[in-house]
């Protein structure tokens, strides 16, 4: 019996002890009526190595294609380390650190990953972690609209240039709660948000104004004019960052003249592995006088008994086991063996080595573009500075090309007509610090190639406008 | 010491990050970071050294017995991790096309027949992140369902009072009114109570059966009927399905939407708060409001199911899907056991429950519901102890620590005083239980003989009991000071 240690001789013993002739009296108070009569849809039990032989099948099975996708998720080297340690049994196999005394190694890793997003947002308090940067989001609006008080309105300035998934799983968790999603535009020429598309709301009953850097194109956003902008009117600012772009990019805290209110994001970057979308984590910062809105587990530092320090979840008045109806979220568990890998990984990384890889993945990402746009049917789309994603425009069709690419084992990007359908025949690329001058020479080849092939074929080809 | 402290400046793990940094000359100036944050700058072995030694400090499921009530600490089978972080799997793009994806979707497909068939509902979707999270979906369905039939007068979730914090909260996530049931003595939902509550108000109820008092509600058949009378649906929260898993199906028990927490019952690892995962599952008038994306089959071929499938979806609830890789450790952990395996979880979590339970009750201590049969946990009321010996609950909770065991869930349900929410599982074998036995008869001495041997508890640990207090006033949440 896979993972049930009795033997025949203990089950005897332990029924007698309980006063009853088999295991099945102890289902005695189920209503006979209702017992499961069959499991037939559900297959025979196998050994390991049978499931490992059938999961090799399946994980070979997909290949290992050059991917050039982003989109919010991102291909880094993960040091061997941060894994090894982070499934050893006592950090994989513990849960939630209720009881603080034996569950100090958790709770000081939890810290000290706090103490790192602090840093590296220059906020003043972090959480434990969220389920990840879509549903962060999510939460950072319903933390925004408890959180500025002046505001009576609910309604959140909300760019298209969000991430799509991040403005739907948004819409999907707030909607029942009288808060308003209104879009704003992004520039033709830029892919940005413009101090123009803010105008109309001057002087009106606005919660808060979502600032994505970057965003979902990669553009760098105006963020010191976006959040002075939105002080003045008194409207809460909510980052969303990329972590890794922040070795490189201004952090949400200095942002204008007092910086952003709220920050979050995806911490995938941070030493997740792609795996399928998940698990991966949501980070959430803020400004130290709203953390009494902020949802999640957040971990203090205090003194025992002795007066030694030790840490311990703290503020959980404001959590659903205490608050119940009235708490900040329904939230219960956090992301904490991933919050565990991106706290060992930031360690092995340090600041400098964050930094090449941020500023790696911005070169490559250049590169890319240079030599994917060295024709006359493909060039970047808006023409402001970008992180490590940039949107390319092709005259040509791009559907059968992209199956193409697929074929010869290579992931071309994100097609952004799929959220996007004015931006027909248009490709999110991204070039992490995990692809060399050959992958990115290669992905050029077999571009140009198909390009002479869509040309010798005869097929309407528009040359792209100067 | 924090891995801050152990910093040196210019040390580095040079081994792990790009030789160099290009010069971004192309980003502005005003958009540009000035100063690198303040980070631990430490050597590979270093950290390695820091976060195994902090690993140490934790209690787990591979170190000790964890009868965390509620919770369903279990062994969670090293070769479900192993497996799930094949580095095909590891690799995988959640953006790639369909066509690269063959392998893992349809894990994730037959994953989703195998929790349909053994639960009894007639949809499943494994987008929710974690029980939370699909308690939120299930409810949210619930309001999708009453707003489609222009039934929107519904305002209100009924709840019992044993129910775990997160229904109630969740009601309110959902735009519902929260309304509280009663429990009767014997550990059953009030059902006269029930009744006069039930109105064309009524939205739904939200049920965890077994409740969380660690009996099986016994006139479940009545309550569904009541609450489907009055036109409302009725929620299944998944919390304890272990007890149940292959004995009784929720489907079968009348529910209309019911959660699973797979980090329970299909033993992925709980990882020191989370990653969990939250499927849902629905009868067959819920179908069109699951949350998405899905996994669809066309032909011979996996599909996602997206937006443009489901247009009557209640949305999305992460960026790609879910907890992707729980969901495989969960999908291997379900073939390992199989059909037999699954109806075997319950039995011995049973068996257990039931033998721990008698065994405590022979020690002299108090049963919160000593007529009913245990499900796959049961509650010891510390009541008495705590009166006449001034031992209460998280004197005992502390001062198991010090004997090697982690303490059970204290202070939940709120229904019974000074208690202790017990949970064995399936895993444990008989000597482990009568070793905890053994020890609970001690601290009931020592209680009695020298009760400040628990009220210093835990005198072995890294630290004694911590300042909860100070923690909140004094607010001490990241480290301020400066990297060497």
């Amino acid at each position: 019996m896979p993972f049930i240690p009795h033997t025949d001789a203990e089950v005897r013993e332990m029924l007698d002890a309980i006063g009853v002739s088999s295991i099945e009296d102890l289902f005695d108070e189920i209503p006979p009526n209702l017992r499961t009569r069959s499991l037939d849809g559900i297959p025979e039990g196998m050994s390991e190595q049978e499931i490992g032989r059938l999961m090799h099948q399946r994980a070979g099975q997909d290949g290992r294609p050059l991917c050039f996708i982003g989109a919010g998720a991102y291909e880094h080297h993960i040091p061997a380390a941060v894994w090894e340690i982070t499934t050893r049994g006592e950090f994989y196999s513990a849960y939630t650190p209720y009881q603080a005394e034996a569950s100090q190694g958790t709770l000081q890793l939890i810290y000290e990953f706090q103490t790192m997003m602090t840093r590296l947002t220059a906020m003043e308090v972090s959480n434990a972690s969220l389920y990840d940067g879509a549903s962060g989001l999510a939460e950072a609006i319903l933390m925004a609209v408890r959180a500025n008080r002046k505001s009576k309105s609910g309604r959140v300035l909300m760019p298209v240039s969000v991430h799509p998934h991040y403005r739907k799983t948004t819409d999907t968790i707030v909607r029942n709660q009288a808060i308003s999603l209104v879009e704003l535009p992004y520039d033709q020429q830029g892919g940005h948000v413009t101090p123009e598309s803010l105008a109309q709301y001057e002087g009106e009953d606005i919660t808060a104004l979502v600032i994505a850097q970057p965003n979902f194109f990669g553009v760098l956003e105006e963020v010191d004019a976006l959040t002075d902008w939105a002080h003045r009117n008194g409207i809460l600012v909510i980052a969303v960052v990329n972590p890794t772009s922040l070795a490189l990019l201004k952090p949400p805290g200095e942002w204008g003249e007092t910086g952003a209110d709220i920050v979050c994001g995806e911490g995938q970057p941070l030493g997740v592995p792609l795996s399928s979308g998940g698990p991966y984590f949501g980070f959430m910062c803020c400004k130290k006088e709203y953390v009494r809105q902020m949802p999640g587990r957040i971990v203090g530092r205090t003194l025992d008994r002795d007066g030694r320090e030790g840490y311990t979840l703290t503020l959980q008045a404001r959590e659903q086991h205490i608050r119940r109806s009235k708490a900040t979220s329904n939230i219960c568990t956090n992301q904490g063996l991933l919050v565990t890998a991106a706290t060992i990984h930031m360690s092995l990384l340090g600041a400098e080595g964050l930094e090449h890889v941020a500023a790696s993945c911005h070169a490559n990402t250049r590169r890319l573009v240079e030599l994917l746009t060295a024709n006359d049917f493909v060039k970047p789309r808006f023409n402001r500075p970008y992180f490590h994603e940039c949107a390319l425009e092709f005259s040509i069709p791009l559907a059968g090309m992209t199956r193409s690419f697929t074929t010869h084992n290579l992931l071309p990007g994100y097609e952004l007509e799929q959220e996007y359908p004015e931006l027909k025949n248009h490709l999110l690329v991204c070039a992490t610090e995990t692809k060399t001058e050959a992958d990115l020479q290669l992905y050029a080849e077999h571009l140009n190639r198909m390009l002479e092939e869509e040309t010798k074929a005869g097929r309407p080809v528009q040359p792209k406008m100067a | 010491m924090l891995i801050f402290e152990e910093s040196r400046s210019g040390r580095r793990a040079t081994a792990q990050a790009p030789k160099a940094a290009p010069e971004a000359e192309d980003i502005p100036a005003h958009l540009r970071r000035s100063a690198r944050p303040g980070l631990p700058e430490v050597s590979e072995m270093q950290a390695v050294r820091h976060f195994t030694r902090l690993s140490q400090k934790n209690f787990s499921i591979d170190t000790h017995f964890y009868p965390l009530g509620s919770c369903t600490m279990k062994y969670n089978p090293r070769g479900c991790n192993t497996l799930a972080m094949l580095p095909g799997l590891l690799a995988r793009h959640p953006l790639g096309p369909e066509a690269v994806g063959q392998g893992f979707l349809a894990c994730m497909y037959e994953l989703q027949e195998i929790l349909k068939e053994v639960t009894g509902m007639k949809a499943v979707s494994l987008s929710p992140a974690a029980g939370a999270q699909g308690e939120f979906a299930g409810v949210a369905m619930i309001r999708a369902y009453h707003d489609a039939r222009g039934d929107s007068a519904r305002n209100e979730i009924l709840v019992p009072d044993a129910a775990h914090g997160t229904n109630p909260a969740t009601a309110t996530m959902c735009g519902y009114k929260v309304k509280e049931i009663p429990t009767d003595k014997n550990g059953d939902v009030d059902l006269e109570a029930l009744k006069l509550a039930v109105g064309p108000q009524t939205a739904g109820l939200m049920l965890t059966n077994p409740s969380t008092l660690g009996v099986f509600e016994r006139r479940i058949e009545a309550i569904a009927k009541a609450v489907h009378e009055a036109g409302g649906l009725l929620y299944y929260d998944g919390a304890n399905l272990n007890a149940i898993l292959g004995k009784v199906r929720p489907g079968d028990m009348g529910f209309d939407v019911i959660h699973m927490n797979l980090h329970k019952t299909f033993s992925t690892p709980h990882g020191g708060g989370g990653p969990g995962a939250g499927p849902v599952g629905v009868s067959e008038r819920l179908r069109p409001y699951l949350p998405v994306p899905m996994v669809g089959k066309n032909g011979n071929d996996y599909v996602w199911l997206t937006e443009k499938d489901c247009p009557d979806t209640m949305g999305r609830l992460s960026a790609f899907m879910g907890n992707a890789g729980v969901l495989l450790r969960a999908y291997i952990y379900a073939r390992l056991l199989g059909r037999e395996g699954m109806q075997r979880v319950a039995e011995y979590a049973t068996l257990n429950a039931n033998y721990l339970m008698k065994r405590l009750q022979e020690k002299g201590f108090d049963l919160a519901f000593p007529n009913r049969r245990a499900t796959h946990e049961f509650i010891v009321t510390l009541k008495k102890q705590d009166k006449t010996l001034n031992a209460s609950a998280m004197d005992f909770a502390k001062r198991l620590l010090d004997y090697g065991y982690h303490a059970p869930t204290t202070y939940f349900p709120l229904l019974v005083p000074e208690c202790l929410l017990i949970e064995p599982t399936e895993t444990e074998a008989k000597e482990e239980l009568d070793g905890f036995v053994e020890a609970m008869a001690k601290i009931l001495e020592e209680a009695t003989s020298n009760v400040d041997i628990l009220k210093e508890a835990p005198h072995t640990l890294p630290v004694r009991r911590l300042d909860d207090v100070r923690a909140a006033r004094e607010l001490d949440l990241a480290w301020s000071g400066t990297v060497g």
